[in-house]
């Protein structure tokens, strides 16, 4: 369209696969390539195996895998309860009040993850909500870092919601409570699960905040991926990373279908 | 009747507020408690007065000068960098398709749910000091040491996040461009508009908004990020948010390291800001 030679149009299309292939396909390869072979000293790695990928179902890798599904899950879920539960909250007001009050819920979007991870670590590691070593302060943590995405997405869903329904339902003789969980939460489901499936991804992915309050037992994916590079087994850090966005992207992909066919039905 | 009508509408009041008071906690208990505790550590010293020591101490040290320049540098070429690339394939697979162009247009979208250090992880095995790059001009040329040296660097930071953050970049640039009506396009060609000419008066206005919302969400994530930074284990390139977690977790200087958390907020902040009025501009326009 814009260019209409037919050897400018190719000549583009090169380049744009010679940029792809560079940026973005080349990394992959190199990681998929080193987590599937033996040893990576010469140009090219040698030897093919899987030991990597057993070892990553293994140990402390099978643990930080537990762990990190543990803390997404958990970290979500609760996020999911308070988007939902404030979106619908900020609704009742005028939309004035609604733009600034919704700031506050998006305010945790615009510190950076370190800085949370500063905070969670003084304030909950002495004082009356002590909780240093547990599971507690990561997923706290997680869902402060989450919330915020879990919230506009919800509020968006909300905003596209049409009031008729409801509005309709009302007059029907539906008291508020019926209304809620017959009308508007079922309308609401799809944006749910769209808002689970990034706040799943989010958590899994998480680094800069976990790094500084994470307690022994409780690993999670990124930073075990870290300790094995940092330790030299760089072909196990790059097999559990390979699981790690495997993980995440089934998650994502399978609650995203769920979405679809609710918004279909 | 008149009597019930203040009693139903004072409760008519009361009830949202009422509803809205447990989200609202939740976010005050876990999220601006430990806010206040940050700024309260950062302006007191060491014997609990309130005071700006803590500030003019950090404001004076070379190492943090170093990591503020560092970070405004980074942030500034990766999002350029960002912009760049972006742009240019976005246009390429928006109005010049080819056979898979849209494959590669998903397998871009992937990345944005990927991890950030995943890249950096990726890098060293192929600009690494023995990674395929290296390995293979040494193999060619016999070069005695790696000729490609720039991934411990400040250069290594910057392309990884530009790898990591132009997908932020091209998904809402390309919905911008889906948007543009096709015949405007045909039209200015058809009158002898060369594709320079296209791209700089009818595209570029269109695309505005979403240039500068991407933009600005890769000033902001660039500007916090830490993965990369960490994975690659550079010397030389402290960042802020590097800082503050080697203040607080390697040296374990807590007023130190919240004061230059609360500076990397601020600035964090100042930028959301300019994320937010760009994508209200988004909102106004469609």
């Amino acid at each position: 369209m814009l260019i209409w030679s037919r050897k400018g149009r190719a000549a583009l299309g090169l380049v744009a696969i010679l940029l792809f292939a560079l940026f973005f396909l080349l990394p992959l390869v190199a990681i998929l390539m080193s987590s599937l072979s033996r040893q990576w000293n010469d140009v090219l790695p040698t030897g093919f195996t899987l030991s990597h990928f057993t070892n990553a179902f293994h140990g402390g890798s099978k643990d930080s895998l537990i762990a990190s599904l543990t803390v997404a899950f958990g970290s979500s879920l609760f996020a999911l309860l308070y988007g939902v539960w404030a979106a619908l909250a900020l609704r009742q007001y005028h939309f004035r009040i609604q733009k600034w009050l919704s700031m506050a819920f998006y305010l945790p979007s615009a510190i950076p993850s370190v800085s949370i991870g500063l905070g969670a670590l003084v304030a909950f590691s002495q004082g009356p909500l002590q909780m240093n070593g547990t599971l507690w302060i990561v997923m706290i943590t997680h869902f402060v870092l989450i919330s915020a995405f879990t919230f506009s997405n919800i509020s968006t869903g909300l905003m596209r919601v049409s009031g008729d329904i409801e509005n309709v339902a009302s007059s029907l003789g539906a008291s508020p409570r019926y209304r809620l969980y017959h009308i508007t939460l079922p309308l609401l489901l799809p944006w749910m699960v769209s808002a689970l499936a990034l706040s799943l991804s989010l958590s899994m992915g998480e680094l800069g905040a976990t790094m500084i309050i994470y307690p022994p037992g409780w690993i999670t994916l990124p930073v075990a991926i870290f300790s094995l590079t940092d330790r030299g087994s760089i072909a196990d850090g790059a097999a559990l990373a390979i699981v790690q966005v495997a993980v995440t992207l089934f998650l994502m992909l399978s609650l995203e279908r769920v979405a679809k066919r609710l918004v279909q039905r | 009747m008149p009597l019930f009508l203040p009693v139903e509408q004072s409760t008519r009041h009361l009830r949202p507020f009422l509803w809205l008071l447990m989200p609202l906690l939740v976010l005050a208990v876990l999220f601006f408690w430990p806010l206040s505790l940050i700024v309260q550590h950062a302006l007191s010293d060491d014997s609990g007065h309130i005071g700006l020591g803590t500030f003019w101490q950090v404001i004076e040290s070379r190492r943090f000068l170093g990591a503020l320049i560092n970070t405004l540098q980074i942030a500034c070429f990766a999002t350029i960098g960002c912009l760049l690339l972006g742009s240019l394939l976005s246009l390429i697979l928006e109005f010049t398709p080819f056979p898979g162009s849209r494959i590669i247009g998903r397998v871009i979208d992937t990345f944005i749910a990927m991890p950030t250090f995943l890249i950096t992880l990726a890098f060293t095995f192929i600009y690494g000091s023995a990674g395929l790059l290296n390995g293979t001009l040494m193999s060619l040329f016999d070069f005695d040491l790696p000729p490609v040296d720039f991934l411990y660097s400040m250069k290594g930071v910057i392309l990884a996040e530009i790898t990591v953050f132009t997908p932020l970049v091209m998904r809402p640039l390309m919905a911008a461009l889906r948007q543009i009506d096709k015949s405007q396009l045909e039209a200015a060609s058809i009158l002898g508009a060369t594709p320079l000419k296209v791209i700089l008066q009818v595209l570029l206005p269109a695309a505005l908004p979403a240039l500068m919302a991407g933009g600005s969400l890769c000033l902001l994530l660039t500007t916090n990020e830490f993965g990369i930074v960490f994975f690659i284990g550079a010397k030389g390139v402290n960042t802020l948010p590097m800082m503050v977690y080697s203040k607080a977790l390697l040296e374990s200087d807590y007023s130190v390291a919240c004061m230059i958390a609360l500076i990397n907020i601020a600035l964090s902040l100042g930028l959301f800001t300019l994320y937010r009025l760009a994508t209200s501009r988004i909102g106004t326009r469609n």
